[in-house]
């Protein structure tokens, strides 16, 4: 599977930009960008309809690849700038990147608030179990007793799984994806997008240079597909799938989808017109002002 | 009564905490302001809901009246707390209307003869949430105020609870009322004083405190997203614009904490929204992070700190003006901020409508600093006048331009800026960035990035600070320096002070600062006094880092409470 990731060729499209990825060769991240872009062409995202947020972490250097009007967050807070860009234009698809050590450490409670609240927008989960950009310390998702180096005797600490996490806190729509399996992530990542409110998409890629347990070998070894009659309307059973982690049980696909109005379709305010749309000139609060007499 | 001015009286209402003190303290200003009357109200009250002593004094007064006394003319008492605490700010032959169902009594040391009134409320009013309305009946027949005023403030205050809520209140009013009629009056047209009789209403007057200034004045300037979370003394800001969201068309969001309420607030306005967000000091702190974030990515953000007693918790209910330095300095690193602070509500009002073209003009945050004496403080002033304002969105285009260069180089550093949607592609990166967002890290675009976004600061200078204003006469014996809500005080205090050449100059625009018009005041004052309400004087330490002036005499407090117009007075007298 290292060979899958290492053998993708970047696709020519309008969604390119003049940077060159910075990431290691065969991080992961190349796989999920290039799904992405895929994922975006075929759909016809572009800048006229789709806006990314990113935060900080090798994840968020996705933002300079991508030909779409994006912020470059701070770390940990991608999420509610994400909610922030959808409820000030709802008709937007909205992508937000985030890591493990961004969102399930610095900024988990932006997630686990934001999957409850439904806003129709997607969260794309790299997890890769280290914090790669600040060159290999354990994350919240690390194992018991892994060993990096802000953990040389092994991570004193037990692992945060953020699919369950996602469950419980109410999220709408919640899978995993291996980032090498380019062409089930494309359609995940278009599915996610389809979802009527919020949907978790978490991505486990390997960190090549600094996490030696959970390589290419390890989610070759030990993820499986979840099954056709899968039932992703089980809220208890998804929730038992979800828990699953370890030795060839690591289940990928979608966990749970529930169909719910979106946060969006819910307020009054946005029913007629974005929010950008509405009137906001000359307003006259003559009348509020006289009632404080 | 004031020696200065015989025209001015203090009311004061206590009780504890759930009696509703401050919205009867509120409903006497309106009487007073609809009877012809100028208003001031100022309210103390504990970090509590119920239980503890709550307190509001209202001054009164046929011109306008801008600062707390610490002397009261009239108590209303609900509880022996009241009278234990604040009789000794009676005066002789001041009045005081107490509860007799309580048993209340005056303290054995109250230092003047005054003349009590009680009044059995409780049994009045017949349940506890009634007393307050029983005491405001009461009131107005000791003060000859009009009953058909309050009515009608009941029926507006209670109309959306139903027509049996308005009854029984307009019941009890006429209960208080009459019981002091039949008891008191013995054929006398004024029982005891005079103070609340109608006059004729020259002007359309309203009374307003800083929060609902704030709220009122943000859905004027064009306000279409807030998030803001939840802590005193701002709650009110988001009470308002909650209440309002749907007639107006803007949304207000409650967010989990104070990080996500400024990263929204960032993404709404990245997206084309004008955005805001409100919180304290401590919700500041918290928030450090992403005002940077704003100033870097040049995403216009409007921020209102209502200031409270600090550091930590502090002191949560009570007013301080101890985060200028903490929010001219909060983040890491440089950036262009615009920090104004408002001196009353109405300034409060009309900074906020300028707030949120400054900040889309300059594409930045802009920072309103209030205290919690102008959030909380109901004020009475001539109606807000909205006809001059016009929304200014700045450098902004929603059409799709060839090569769109989001950050491109400007001297007046001010790039043209779009919106995702709008088919323009740019990041909004907290990295340093090219003119198109993309990361970049190269020495020279550094340097020309850095210095684009810092020219807005000199722009902001030339284009639009406002110099302080200078109140009083041009050449004083003794002048005056200050911010914020000491403003009210000291306009108050100088009105006894008028032969004596005093002047006040009030600053209302922090960063960028009027530097020149600062020290042509200061240079040329014989005698200047700092007065603010923090420990080591953050008016005092800009001045002199700007200007080179060090004021040597300061009057500084840190108690929470405000300065009473009396301590100003005293001051003036040790220096004149």
């Amino acid at each position: 599977m290292t060979d899958q990731i290492a053998s993708i060729t970047p696709v020519a499209t309008d969604l390119n930009t003049p940077c060159s990825p910075t990431w290691c060769p065969g991080c992961g991240n190349f796989a999920i960008l290039s799904a992405f872009k895929k994922a975006a062409t075929q759909e016809g995202w572009n800048n006229t309809n789709t806006s990314m947020v990113a935060g900080i972490g090798c994840h968020g250097h996705i933002v300079n690849y991508v030909k779409l009007t994006s912020v470059e967050g701070l770390h940990g807070r991608a999420i509610p700038v994400g909610t922030g860009i959808k409820m000030a234009n709802h008709e937007l698809n909205v992508f937000v990147f985030t890591g493990d050590g961004d969102c399930m450490g610095e900024g988990g409670n932006h997630f686990i608030h934001a999957c409850r609240r439904n806003h129709d927008i997607t969260i794309v989960l790299h997890n890769n179990n280290i914090y790669g950009l600040t060159t290999g310390q354990t994350s919240p998702t690390s194992p018991h007793n892994f060993k990096t180096k802000s953990t040389p005797d092994g991570n004193p600490d037990y692992p945060l799984l953020p699919v369950p996490l996602a469950i419980a806190s109410g999220a709408t729509f919640v899978a995993r994806e291996y980032a090498g399996n380019v062409k089930e992530l494309t359609e995940l990542l278009i599915r996610a997008n389809s979802h009527k409110g919020i949907s978790i998409l978490e991505v486990v890629l390997p960190c090549v240079s600094f996490n030696k347990e959970f390589g290419a070998e390890f989610f070759k070894e030990n993820t499986y597909r979840l099954p056709e009659d899968y039932d992703v309307t089980d809220k208890v059973a998804a929730f038992a799938k979800a828990l699953e982690w370890g030795s060839h049980q690591v289940p990928l696909g979608v966990f749970y989808e529930e169909a719910k109005p979106s946060y969006e379709s819910e307020i009054p305010q946005l029913q007629h017109n974005i929010l950008l749309e509405n009137t906001y000139m000359d307003r006259d609060v003559t009348g509020l002002l006289r009632k404080q007499g | 009564m004031k020696s200065y001015n015989n025209l001015r009286f203090t009311i004061k209402i206590g009780g504890e905490a759930g009696q509703g003190i401050k919205s009867a303290g509120v409903m006497l200003a309106k009487v007073a302001t609809r009877s012809g009357y100028h208003t001031y109200s100022y309210t103390e009250y504990p970090s509590l809901i119920r239980g503890g002593h709550n307190v509001t004094q209202i001054e009164i007064a046929e011109e306008p009246v801008t600062g707390p006394s610490d002397n009261t003319d009239f108590l209303i008492a609900l509880n022996q707390e009241t009278l234990d605490l604040h009789a000794n700010e009676l005066t002789s032959g001041s009045g005081v209307l107490m509860d007799t169902d309580k048993k209340l009594t005056l303290p054995k040391n109250c230092p003047f003869e005054v003349v009590s009134f009680p009044v059995p409320l409780k049994e009045l009013a017949g349940k506890d949430l009634l007393v307050n309305t029983v005491a405001l009946g009461a009131t107005l027949a000791l003060l000859k105020g009009d009953l058909e005023i309050l009515k009608d403030l009941l029926q507006e205050a209670f109309g959306a609870k139903g027509e049996e809520v308005i009854a029984m209140n307009v019941k009890a009013a006429e209960a208080g009322y009459n019981y002091v009629v039949d008891t008191y009056a013995k054929g006398k047209n004024v029982i005891y004083k005079n103070y609340l009789e109608k006059k004729e209403i020259t002007s359309d007057q309203i009374v307003i405190n800083g929060n609902e200034a704030v709220a009122l004045g943000a859905i004027a300037a064009g306000l279409q997203f807030a998030a803001i979370y939840p802590m005193s003394p701002i709650s009110n800001i988001l009470h308002v614009l909650a209440a309002h969201q749907e007639e107006y068309g803007y949304v207000y969001k409650q967010p989990e904490d104070e990080i996500s309420a400024i990263n929204m607030a960032i993404g709404a306005s990245f997206a084309g929204a004008r955005s805001m967000t409100t919180t304290s000091g401590g919700g500041f702190c918290l928030m450090t992070e992403g005002l940077g974030l704003a100033g870097m990515t040049e995403t216009p953000l409007v921020i209102v700190d209502g200031m409270r007693g600090a550091p930590a918790t502090g002191l949560p209910t009570w007013s301080e003006q101890s985060d200028m330095q903490m929010v001219l300095r909060a983040h890491q690193g440089d950036f262009p901020r615009i920090v104004l602070a408002a001196g009353d509500p109405e300034e409060a009002f009309y900074l906020t409508m300028q707030a949120f073209n400054l900040a889309d003009k300059y594409q930045t945050p802009v920072v309103l600093l209030i205290d919690k004496n102008i959030c909380e403080n109901d004020q009475s002033f001539s109606l807000f006048d909205t006809s001059g304002y016009k929304v200014d969105r700045g450098k902004f285009t929603m059409t799709r331009v060839e090569d769109f260069k989001r950050f491109a180089l400007a001297k007046d550093g001010i790039s043209e800026r779009s919106v995702p949607g709008s088919g323009n592609f740019f990041i909004a990166n907290s990295d340093e960035h090219d003119e198109f967002g993309y990361s970049n890290e190269e020495i020279a675009n550094r340097n020309e990035q850095m210095q684009k976004r810092m020219a807005k600061l000199e722009t902001c200078a030339t284009e639009d600070m406002a110099a302080p204003v200078l109140y009083g006469p041009e050449d004083a014996e003794v002048t005056l320096v200050s911010w914020g809500s000491n403003k009210g005080s000291i306009l108050q205090a100088m009105k006894g002070f008028k032969e004596r050449k005093v002047n006040f100059m009030h600053i209302t625009w922090i960063n960028p600062f009027p530097a020149e018009a600062v020290a042509a005041v200061l240079t040329k004052a014989k005698h200047v006094v700092n007065i603010e309400c923090n420990y080591s004087a953050h008016m005092g330490s800009l001045i002199r880092e700007k200007t080179g002036i060090e004021i040597k005499d300061n009057l500084l407090k840190y108690d929470g409470r405000p300065f009473f117009v009396e301590a100003i007075e005293a001051k003036l007298r040790e220096v004149l």
